[in-house]
């Protein structure tokens, strides 16, 4: 079966003082190649758990993660990450970031160069290639880690919170480039984010989690990313379908973080 | 006291001088138009004035208390007395007969000896005398040894220049003063002056000019050259074997919970020991040679080395290691691309730091035994009071010091541009 299988997959940790945590319990879901899946959810959800155990990072404790008809057992080239942000090597220029996968493939230049050069051109970056890390802004920085990514090829790209700590206007133009990027590259993506406009805007399907233990609450279909492909981001915001939707996941998130603390309180 | 009172005051007036004379000449940049400074720490660069006015307050200072001829006469603290300076002294007898004698005392410049004048003997039975004296020393003087009734007859000294004088007292003269011993015996004791003898601290000049003597004929059987190569030998091989072994045990730390459990109890227990107080265990171990100066210098720049290349393996973002895994990096080429140049700022901090350490502990194993260094010279120079060379080996010392940091730093500067920047 082809896509990405995520099946049964339960976590749980144990802490120092004796206790455990229950992070995930019992998460099950499947993806169609090329499907854009996004993951909004109040904090400690257990969505960064999942994400790092679909990337390979992390060991589940019972369930498996299927791809392409075979079991993950660690991190590979396959799945693609993009962090949210610190993740880029400052000691190598964007190039050599951007093409850091094709060589440790032990690609030569000749063979890379052209889908490099290429990519650096699609985010826009390609007066920058010789610049070192640290003299780009936050959202060249995040284009590169887009760029580096692509340029390894992987059937999936995991997102974890790619575009948290970048400001408003910026964030903007990298949603409609990773939409952009999306439809031309047709990879399935999988994008964690604390925003839910930003689940609405990109998510082809969204999936709310509940936490503690952390588990799948609710899933949409969504038709909003494809109406952005092609339309200014800020006229799909104004889609009265677009605001009911908002509310009311928004409302749901609400309602997990009152029983949450309810139940906190009620403990104390 | 006084040249530190002159010291301060030197350091206000440069002040207030420089303010003067630069008003009105201020550059308008950025930094100069924030109105909070005090408290902002970007907001204080060093004052390029103020430096250049401090080295040269510190040379003139040093000029003007040892009577430099870098410096015209009037900048020089007052020196000792030298020259010509007579005392008349009184005599009585057991009897109660009084007679005065006249003492001439020439007080010539140390290094420059010089005989007592010839004096007539004078009438009375107190002779007249004559004394040399050195600058800056003093001198007991057995007066009455010259005279028909001495002190073995019963006479005493009772007064100097006609003021009575008893035991432990003491008159001021022209040229200094003149004490009287508890046995009777008068102690010349010409002006010192405010100016520092020589043997305590040469002037500048003297201290170059020996500089140059050295540099050409050399000092001991070695040339200055090589006094100064033999430690910088010392420190570089020391630092390179400590790096050498230090580095790869500190990323063997970093990576391995064995090698860490394993050497974290070493590591931890030697890093705090000074590599001064490991000198007389290497001397037993391997003698005064060179062997014995390496080991210490690998001694103390091993445990930094590595404590240096275990933080830079364990300052490691997280995410750029998962990132290189998952852009599908083997772990030798995570080692090669990620690990390694992510703590080469960490292993540079280190070097600096046990070179710092490495140039001052060869220095110190120098001072206890060597035949050649720039140790070995200041301690040899100070036996036989040749403070001029020891002045001048700390100069070369602190000078190659800072020259080695000033080469660190440009090392890091080119070949980790990146540091302090993610």
């Amino acid at each position: 079966m082809s896509g990405l299988s995520i099946e049964k997959i339960s976590m749980r940790f144990d802490l120092p003082n004796g206790g455990s945590v229950q992070a995930l319990k019992d998460v099950s879901l499947h993806l169609n190649e090329g499907e854009l899946m996004s993951v909004p959810g109040p904090s400690g959800c257990g969505k960064t758990t999942l994400l790092n155990i679909v990337a390979g990072f992390l060991a589940p404790t019972e369930g498996q993660i299927v791809m392409n008809g075979h079991t993950v057992t660690g991190p590979d080239a396959e799945r693609g990450m993009v962090f949210q942000q610190g993740a880029l090597f400052e000691w190598m220029s964007v190039r050599d970031n951007v093409s850091f996968g094709p060589r440790m493939k032990g690609q030569r230049e000749a063979d890379y160069r052209g889908e490099v050069d290429h990519l650096l051109e699609v985010v826009g970056l390609q007066e920058f290639k010789e610049k070192a890390i640290y003299e780009l802004s936050g959202g060249m920085q995040q284009r590169v880690a887009l760029a580096r990514c692509l340029a390894n090829d992987p059937d999936v790209i995991l997102m974890d919170e790619p575009l948290g700590a970048l400001d408003a206007l910026t964030r903007e133009k990298m949603q409609s480039l990773v939409l952009k990027l999306w439809k031309e590259t047709g990879k399935t993506i999988i994008l964690i984010t604390h925003s839910v406009e930003e689940a609405l805007l990109l998510g082809e399907r969204l999936l709310v989690m509940a936490p503690r233990p952390g588990r799948i609450h609710k899933e949409y279909q969504l038709h909003f990313a494809d109406m952005g492909v092609d339309q200014d981001l800020r006229e799909v915001k104004k889609h009265p379908e677009f605001a009911k939707n908002r509310e009311e996941i928004l409302g749901m998130i609400w309602d997990m973080e009152e029983e949450i603390m309810g139940r906190t309180e009620a403990a104390q | 006291m006084i040249p530190i009172l002159i010291y301060v005051a030197m350091f206000v007036a440069a002040y207030f001088v420089v303010k003067l004379v630069t008003a009105g000449t201020q550059r308008q940049d950025f930094t100069s138009l924030k109105t909070v400074t005090f408290g902002d720490e970007s907001a204080v660069v060093s004052d390029r004035k103020a430096s250049i006015i401090s080295i040269i307050a510190i040379i003139v200072l040093w000029g003007a208390f040892t009577g430099s001829v870098l410096l015209p006469g009037f900048l020089h603290a007052p020196g000792p007395f030298t020259g010509d300076g007579t005392f008349t002294y009184t005599v009585e007898t057991a009897d109660g007969q009084r007679d005065d004698a006249t003492v001439t005392l020439l007080v010539h410049p140390s290094g420059e000896p010089a005989d007592a004048p010839e004096v007539a003997p004078g009438e009375g039975f107190a002779k007249d005398d004559s004394v040399a004296i050195a600058a800056y020393r003093s001198k007991l003087a057995r007066l009455d040894q010259n005279d028909e009734i001495g002190r073995d007859e019963g006479a005493r000294i009772v007064a100097v220049n006609g003021q009575p004088i008893a035991p432990g007292g003491e008159v001021a003269t022209d040229f200094g003063r003149v004490v009287m011993s508890q046995r009777g015996t008068l102690n010349i004791d010409p002006d010192k002056g405010w100016q520092m003898e020589p043997i305590w601290l040469p002037a500048p000049e003297n201290v170059f000019t020996r500089m140059g003597e050295i540099a050409s004929e050399g000092f001991r059987n070695f040339t200055l050259w090589e006094h100064l190569g033999y430690s910088l030998m010392r420190v570089v091989v020391g630092f390179a074997l400590g790096a050498l072994v230090g580095i790869p045990l500190g990323y063997a730390m970093g990576l391995s919970n064995w090698f860490r459990g394993w050497f974290d109890p070493i590591v931890e227990f030697m890093r705090p020991v000074p590599p001064l107080a490991l000198i007389p265990l290497v001397i037993i171990w391997a003698g005064i040679g060179e062997g014995g100066k390496i080991i210490l210098l690998f001694l103390a720049a091993l445990w930094i080395m590595a404590i240096a290349a275990r933080s830079g393996v364990s300052g490691v973002n997280i995410s750029k290691v998962h990132a290189a895994y998952s852009l599908g990096a083997s772990k030798a080429q995570l080692m090669r691309y990620v690990i390694i140049p992510n703590s080469l700022p960490e292993i540079f901090t280190g070097a600096r730091v046990a070179m710092g350490v490495c140039w001052g502990t060869v220095v110190a194993a120098e001072l206890v035994a060597a035949e050649k260094g720039a140790g070995m010279m200041i301690m040899v120079a100070s036996k036989f009071q040749n403070t001029d060379i020891v002045i001048m080996g700390i100069i070369l010392i602190g000078v190659i010091g800072f020259g080695i940091d000033m080469l660190m730093r440009w090392a890091e500067r080119v070949l980790v541009p990146w540091k302090g920047k993610s």
